[in-house]
Formats: structure tokens, sequence, C-alpha cells
């Protein structure tokens, strides 16, 4: 499909974003402060180079959504957000990303501090292997809580937030592998709030679930935003448009078109950007 | 296409398939018999010798009064000593390797070392562990030279070992801890170490029954023979070990000592299926502890 797709239109690199989406961005956006942003970000691995020159504005307590086709860099660029990239060898990153206006790739950023402060949800969900208790309360436990109420409180807190509380209350000492799938990723998100993290990035955390426990990620989306900063990357369309409010999309490590998200799906400025949403490839 | 063997399909496959499944019955077949004959052999040979008093006396210029005692305990204490030095040696190694080291040329000749360290023959080690042990360091004939030698011998095999439990531990459980916002300490001491225990166990088994069951470095850093007292001092005493005196036993003329040998070498595998046994009875708690 993408090989079609990239000989149906001449790629268009528009490295200045278009003007209506800035402008409507901002006036959407107005008065409210910017969480996460990023300057002029290009990303190496290798030789090869993975983003080009990306800025975009992530504004505190919104979900903004991160869709592309398969590598187009938007796992990478999400990954960049808590330097998660620093762990594979040979990366290079210019430009900078600024977290509350500091910047994160400065020299002396402690990078343990800003992944408390930014937390991730992957994929494929990851428990520990070990009692479903353990696995909330591991974050908390390696900044050095050990008071047990402490503990006790902030598991109960964090699945309750994650909605499966109720589900598992019974059996927090069970293995956490004992879980459904979709229980699992929600464990692992209620693990990455037990850290108090400002910003939660979500790389595809429910592409694979069956509908109906992705219907309950994103309704957790949806509540969680009003305390947290959500970054979500998601190959699913409907749910961009269900869950975000601000959509940015990426094709082969250029950012094309970022706004708010109903513009983005009802009145796209790039051709690029109406033929991905749109089915034409991708 | 019908499913049953028509005349398109491929006649031979499902008779190679057969004759593979054939083969490899026979080669477990084979192993199975020629270690039960030779088990036969050993223990239809030494069991008249084998007593409570063998286990018990030391040894002696008459077969029939000879004992075992101190080559067993000798060997009790040599792989003990051995576990504690090659363990916190051998797995601090493969931490490193796996999780610190920067894996650029040097990672890999080291890597490459090792591997190949696994492969020497243990009298090389034997002779470093002559040179450098009980001349240089001045052990002498020692339970601690002894021991040090054989954690020459098999801390290839625990690193070794040790590194592929490591890398066994999904990426996903590393990248979930870093993400929330573990330090690398913390990843490898609350994550990586529990879920990699079991692997590594049963590397340091295999490791430790190797070597209870070296002789040649022991005979290279010149361990006694004929000792009629037990080590007391881990580091003045001179000690034997079980195949040291199996050896030994095999050398004789009279017929005699062999028969004391084959009671022996019953002695040593008692003492390696108790070790295994172990293994299996640790490996299946932790794994049960972790579902």
């Amino acid at each position: 499909m993408s090989e079609t797709g990239s000989t149906n239109f001449p790629l268009k690199m528009s490295t200045a974003l278009p003007n209506r989406a800035a402008m409507s961005s901002a006036a959407e956006m107005a008065g409210q402060s910017k969480k996460v942003v990023t300057r002029e970000l290009d990303f190496f691995y290798g030789i090869h180079q993975a983003l080009y020159n990306i800025s975009l504005d992530i504004p505190e307590h919104r979900v903004t959504a991160l869709i592309g086709p398969s590598g187009c860099g938007k796992s990478t660029f999400l990954r960049c957000l808590n330097r998660m990239n620093d762990m594979i060898d040979g990366i290079n990153v210019r430009g900078e990303v600024l977290l509350d206006g500091i910047n994160i790739y400065h020299r002396g950023t402690d990078v343990v501090e800003l992944r408390k402060r930014v937390g991730m949800v992957f994929q494929k969900s990851n428990p520990f292997p070990k009692s479903i208790y353990e696995n909330v309360a591991y974050g908390p436990r390696v900044a050095g809580v050990r008071q047990r109420s402490v503990l006790d409180e902030m598991v109960e807190k964090c699945l309750r937030q994650s909605a499966l509380w109720d589900e598992v209350q019974n059996r927090l000492n069970d293995s956490a592998l004992q879980l459904s799938g979709g229980q699992q990723q929600r464990l692992c998100i209620a693990r990455a709030l037990a850290t108090s993290p400002e910003v939660l990035l979500m790389d595809e955390p429910a592409s694979a679930l069956d509908p109906k426990s992705t219907a309950a990620i994103e309704e957790l989306i949806f509540d969680l935003k009003a305390t947290y900063t959500i970054v979500i990357v998601t190959h699913n369309m409907q749910q961009a448009a269900r869950v975000s409010d601000q959509t940015a999309f990426f094709y082969e490590g250029h950012l094309i078109e970022v706004g708010a998200t109903n513009e983005i799906f009802t009145n796209p400025l790039e051709k690029q950007t109406e033929d991905y949403i749109t089915g034409r490839f991708g | 296409m019908s499913l049953t063997n028509g005349p398109h399909g491929r006649p031979y496959a499902k008779l190679a398939s057969r004759m593979f499944a054939l083969f490899c019955a026979g080669a477990t077949w084979l192993c199975v018999t020629i270690l039960m004959l030779l088990l036969w052999n050993v223990v239809s040979y030494g069991w008249d010798s084998l007593s409570w008093e063998y286990i018990n006396r030391f040894p002696s210029r008459f077969a029939e009064k000879a004992g075992i005692k101190p080559a067993l305990v000798g060997s009790l204490y040599l792989i003990g000593l051995t576990a504690l030095f090659s363990v916190p040696i051998g797995v601090g190694t493969a931490i490193y390797l796996e999780e610190y080291a920067p894996k650029n040329r040097w990672r890999t000749i080291v890597q490459i070392n090792i591997a190949n360290l696994a492969g020497v023959p243990s009298i090389v080690y034997g002779i470093l562990g002559l040179g450098l042990f009980v001349r240089a360091m001045q052990l002498n004939r020692s339970l601690m030279a002894g021991a040090l030698t054989l954690t020459l011998v098999v801390l290839p095999i625990v690193i070794l070992a040790a590194q592929e439990s490591l890398r066994a531990v999904p990426s996903t459980i590393r990248q979930a801890s870093y993400a929330l916002g573990a330090t690398r300490w913390q990843t490898v001491w609350c994550q990586l170490l529990p879920a990699a225990l079991p692997g590594i166990m049963t590397g340091v088994i295999l490791a430790l029954s190797r070597a209870l069951g070296e002789a040649a470095p022991l005979v290279a850093i010149g361990a006694a023979t004929y000792v009629r007292f037990l080590p007391e001092d881990i580091v003045n005493d001179e000690f034997t070990a079980l195949p040291l005196q199996i050896y030994t036993w095999t050398d004789q003329p009279q017929k005699g000592f062999h028969e004391v040998a084959a009671a022996g070498i019953v002695v040593l595998l008692v003492v390696l299926i108790c070790i295994n046994a172990l293994a299996v009875i640790l490996r299946y708690r932790f794994s049960k502890n972790k579902q």
C-alpha cells in the first residue's frame, strides 16, 4: 500500500508547517500552557536519519495523537520525549526537547528523574513477573518509598485511576501474568501512574487488544487527561479522532501537519494527510 | 487435493519423517543404554566394598581397610569454596558484560576469550594454579589453592550461563523498569537477576558438577592422594578429593583397590545426583514464586 501511495503523489516535504494549522492550533490552545516543546529535533540511528527538524508543541492536560504509516518516526519521536532512545547504541539527537521550558537533552539532565516525570506505556503490555501489587508499587519503591501504608494507598489510587481496582482488589498478591491482555495493559498504565508523572507517553497502547478492552483504555485516556498530559501513538484513525485534542501527522520522518484533531480529520491542509486519513495509503 | 497420500503427494516425506524420528529415538536409547551398562558395571564391581565404614574410614595400604572419608570431605569443601568464589565473580562478570559494558570491540574480544577459555583443557588451569596459587601466593597444596584452581576451570561456564540467562530476560522488562525511573542498579537487582536466577543456578550447578569430577587440575597442583586426617585449616592442610582418590586407587595393581575405586565412583555419583536434585528443587521453588 505505502509503495503505491508514495508513487501516487510527489513527496512534498515542507519544513515550515502550514499556516492555518499553526494558527488554529494556537487559537485552540490559547491560554493553554505548553508542557513539552520540541525545537528542530533531528534524530539518527547511526547514519540513518529517522526524524527531520520536528518542531511540535504539546499542550498541557490535552491528548496529542501522533499518526502516520509504519516507520514514519512517530514512535521514535515519542521515545525522544523521555529519552528511552538512549538505551539504543549509536543514536544521535540534535535540536531541543523542552519540558516546562528546560531542555531534557541538556548535558546535566538526570534521566532517571526525567522518566519519573514522563511516564510511558508500551505497545505490548509488559508487566513484571511479580504480583499485581508489586508491579504498581515498583515505581514508588525505586523512588525510595518504603512505608507500607503509603505504598498501599498509592497502589489503590493508581489501580482505581486505571479502572482495574474492582477487578483485582481481592487478588493483589496474584501474579500479574494471570491477568487478561486488557487487564495487563491497564495494570501497566496504573504502574506508570504510580510514579506520579506529569506527562504520559503511550505507544499504541491498545493495538494488541480486543475492542472491549480498547474501549476501556480509551475511556481511561479521556479521564486521565484532566490530571496528565498525554501523547499517544496510534495506527487507528478512529481512535485518534475519538481520544485526542491535537493530532500530528508524521510521514517518513517529517512532521507534515499538526492541528486540532477535528480540523485535521475534517479539513486537512496537506494532501498527504488527507490521503492517509482517508485510507488511500499507509 | 485429497488428504490421503495421493500420487501428487510426496511419498518419501512421510518415510523420511518416520526414519528421522527413529534415528533420534535410537540415539537417545543408545546413550541411556551405555550409561546404564556403565552404572551397572561400576555398582556391581564396587557393591561389596560399599558400607558405612567405607564412607567413614581413612585410606589404607590394605584395600579391605581403605575408606573414602577424607576424599569425600575434601570434595565437599572444594565445591563449597569453588561456588563461593565462582558465583560472585562469574555473575558479576556476566552482569557487567550484558548490562554495563559498551558494545564495542573491546567487549567482543573479552567475550571471545571467555568462550575460548571454556574450552581450555583443565590441566592447563592446573599448571596455572600451581604457578599462581601454590607457588606465587604460597597457598601450598591446600584446599584454598585447589578451590581457586577449580574456580578458574568453571568460571567461563558460570559466566556464559549467566550471560545466556540474562540475555533471555525479555527486553520489555528492562524497558519497563527504566521507563519507571529505575536506575541501572535497581533494574539489575530488582528485575533482571530474579528473572535470570533459575538459569544462572542451572549454570552454576553444571559448573559445580564439573568441578566435582575434575582430577587433572588437582593432580597438577600436587594435591595429596593419601591423607589420613580431615582438613581443618583450608589454607595450610593438605587435602584430597574424590576423583583424585579414585584415580589413585585404579592405578594400584591389586584388584581389591579396583573394587574400592568402583565404590568411590558410586559415592561420587551419589553426591552429583544430590547436587542436581537440589538444583531441580530450587529451580522449581523459584519459578513457582514467579508465576
